[in-house]
């Protein structure tokens, strides 16, 4: 026993002398997480334009005031020809072209009807569509307006309830992303580079014939990276309570359970990647490429998975991230107890009592 | 000259020596590429939806079957009482839930006035924006064919003034969410492996120790640097071809502009990437390290450049932040040139910006490059 402390020792000492990338895993979490909450949002604010006004009358220019007004849009041309839309596409400077045609405010006095196109550049097509929908809402509170002495009758007021997060931040829906991801690069990747690297070194080989039996080897290389998840794990939950005012509505016991289960289980994928990989390079390669991006894009950290084609959606349900990401998502912010998650909780206990057998299987003591 | 080509060989044959590299450098690219492509999507679809129809008229079971005929929808199930929906909206099994109020139809016809109510599960606050708008639309059609079918019958129409809106999407008339992804994806993938395999490819010397065996020899100090990074940029370029070939065969991608200038930009960017991953090897000692510190620019950088959000929406300090991230440009001419035909005028800036970034890490990389241990 005091043979296995010495090492966990060792290894505590290896970690904390190596400054750089200590540095880089406390303050990975703590960046990733601001510029989620900050930076990065799908949502569009002073969007760039430009007007093609065909008929430059009261009507039109009413209408582009309360565009240019708007939070969403920023006008920055107006052009005075269909020609010169595609070399504005081109060189990226608008997003979309405002094409109102001729005699646009006397055809709505005279015909209740005048037309106006909506030019977007679809390269990114999310933008593009939500563009469109912006200016046809504003379009229509104007024509709500100015028909606002014609009574409705019979309508229909729908009432929407924003469950969980009513003012849609998405702050929400990352801090559970990140902190997945990073429990996963810290514990799997580390530790499948930690093993492989003795083993590169040729000191493997020296702690094989050491008296310590190879589960301890294994388990003292893995309890630093347990701490330093656990630690990870609790600045990106305090991060999101005090930065971003996330409230946490489930049992925190229970979130940190389900937290150590998916953490050991991160854990035993990066032992079985090291029993596969020679090198550190390798082992890099498979965490970050067969890993990373898995958890980062099928497990509905960005991406909703009822959208993707029904392969992938079979496919995620072998990610455990998915999983972890479902039962953190329920406990911090729809409150739920294991009631709801047992499920999920098993199907990680299994996946781990797996993934911990295989690599017993494959663990070779000698070498060859 | 000879000194180079030398190293350059060494550098191929170690390369294609690992055999455990060559397919994680060459095929997994390639599936990420393809499995990616299809998983990035901001689309949302099949919304599991639910409903309680409290009213059960035939008004309003017309309102359920309009969301069951929207392509966005995919109606699950009815549940008796707004406690069941409740609890299977907490287990996750539905994501937005219809009320429909008792009297439904009686307040719409007497009163002239009724509503709904719709649960939306907003943890994925973007997806649940889309959701709302998608729902909405649909309560609106459904009211205005009712208001037109029961003004009529009582003679109360009136006259609108509307203005029609026709929405014309250019490069992309479909709004096929892959056209937009798979450039962006590609960019991604060259960067990350000549990023990584460069980055740590010297550190591994260093590690292992043959650094100092090649660092006694009268090699010099830029023959050194270009016969390692040749190769990776080589890699590069292949993967690039390979990617292109899937993103036309398999995606059907338009590839609208010139292929030379896309490779043209693609060297010099690769440059960048190359001169970044040298610097980080001259400064780290381990390969854990390097891989961490790549790691670690890797997130950000992609995160910000305009590869999965737009770059517009981000806040003015965050906008300036992107003008130092060279995958930025690499996204931006991506698309420019594939999709809209960019000439080489159009992506001026980019070029003169990513040249002059190249020149800087690569000036530095090899002014800290020291052939002493």
């Amino acid at each position: 026993m005091k043979r296995f402390i010495g090492f966990i020792k060792k290894e505590f000492y290896h970690i904390s002398r190596d400054k750089r990338s200590l540095f880089i895993l406390f303050g990975m979490p703590i960046v990733q997480v601001l510029l989620f909450g900050f930076a990065i949002t799908n949502e569009i604010n002073k969007v760039d334009i430009a007007i093609l006004d065909h008929s430059k009358d009261a009507t039109t220019k009413e209408i582009i005031n309360r565009i240019a007004a708007s939070k969403y849009f920023s006008i920055k041309q107006f052009i005075h020809h269909e020609t010169a839309i595609e070399s504005a596409f081109k060189k990226g400077e608008v997003k979309a072209v405002l094409n109102f045609e001729k005699d646009f405010g006397k055809k709505m006095v005279t015909e209740d009807q005048a037309t106006v196109q909506i030019l977007a550049d679809a390269t990114d097509p999310n933008t593009a569509n939500t563009i469109s929908n912006y200016i046809r809402s504003i379009l229509q509170t104007y024509t709500a307006e100015v028909n606002k002495n014609i009574q409705l009758a019979y309508q229909i007021e729908p009432k929407t309830h924003l469950a969980y997060n009513p003012t849609l931040k998405s702050v929400y829906m990352f801090v559970p992303g990140v902190m997945t991801v990073i429990l996963m690069l810290v514990s799997a990747m580390m530790t499948s580079i930690s093993i492989t690297r003795e083993k590169e070194l040729g000191t493997m080989e020296v702690l094989l014939v050491s008296p310590l039996k190879p589960i301890q080897v294994i388990v003292g290389k893995v309890v630093p990276y347990v701490f330093l998840s656990i630690i990870n794990a609790i600045i990106i939950v305090v991060l999101g309570i005090f930065v971003f005012q996330m409230p946490i509505q489930g049992n925190l016991f229970l979130l940190a359970a389900e937290s150590v289960l998916f953490i050991i289980n991160a854990l035993s994928l990066g032992i079985l990647i090291s029993t596969i990989a020679a090198t550190q390079q390798t082992a890099m390669m498979v965490s970050l490429m067969g890993l990373m991006l898995p958890v980062i894009l099928l497990s509905g950290f960005i991406f909703p998975v009822s959208s993707m084609p029904t392969i992938l959606q079979i496919i995620s349900n072998i990610v455990p991230a998915k999983w972890f990401i479902i039962i953190i998502k329920g406990i911090m912010l729809k409150g739920v107890g294991l009631a709801y998650v047992w499920k999920e909780t098993l199907i990680l206990l299994g996946m781990t009592l797996f993934f911990i057998a295989l690599s017993v299987k494959k663990y070779k003591i000698r070498l060859e | 000259m000879n000194i180079i080509k030398y190293i350059i060989q060494k550098e191929f044959r170690q390369i294609f020596r690992n055999k455990a590299m060559l397919p994680i450098i060459f095929v997994m690219p390639i599936i990420q590429l393809i499995i990616l492509s299809n998983a990035a999507t901001f689309e949302v679809k099949n919304i599991k939806f639910a409903y309680i129809d409290n009213d059960k008229t035939s008004f309003s079971r017309e309102l359920v079957e309009k969301f069951d005929a929207s392509n966005y929808f995919a109606v699950l199930t009815d549940f008796p009482s707004s406690k069941i929906a409740t609890s299977a909206m907490l287990n996750g099994k539905v994501d937005v839930v219809l009320e429909i109020p008792p009297n439904f139809e009686r307040n719409l016809l007497k009163e002239k006035k009724t509503d709904v109510s719709l649960t939306i599960n907003a943890i994925d606050g973007a997806a649940a924006g889309v959701e709302n708008v998608y729902a909405n639309q649909i309560v609106k059609q459904f009211n205005k064919k009712a208001q037109v079918r029961l003004m009529q019958a009582g003679n109360e129409m009136k006259k609108l003034q509307t203005i029609e809106t026709i929405p014309l999407f250019w490069y992309n008339e479909t709004l096929n969410y892959k056209t937009f992804m798979v450039p962006g994806i590609l960019v991604m993938l060259v960067t990350m492996i000549t990023l990584f395999l460069s980055g740590m490819n010297i550190v591994r010397e260093k590690e292992i120790g043959t650094l100092e065996q090649i660092n006694v020899t009268p090699i010099k100090k830029h023959h050194f640097i270009i016969g390692k990074l040749f190769p990776f940029l080589v890699l590069g370029l292949v993967l690039l071809t390979v990617g292109l070939i899937i993103a036309k065969l398999l995606f059907n991608i338009p590839i609208v502009g010139s292929i030379g200038l896309l490779y043209l930009y693609t060297v010099v960017y690769i440059l960048v990437v190359l001169g970044i991953g040298l610097f980080i090897s001259n400064f780290t000692d381990t390969q854990q390290q390097a891989m961490f510190i790549a790691w670690f620019f890797m997130v950000i950088f992609i995160l910000m450049s305009g590869l999965f959000t737009p770059i517009e929406s981000m806040p003015k300090w965050a906008q300036v932040l992107t003008e130092f991230n060279p995958i930025k440009y690499f996204v931006q001419v991506m698309r420019m040139v594939m999709l809209k035909g960019a000439g080489f005028t159009d992506i001026y800036p980019q070029l003169i910006k990513t040249f002059a970034y190249a020149v800087l890490m690569n000036g530095l990389a090899v002014f800290s490059y020291k052939k002493v241990s």
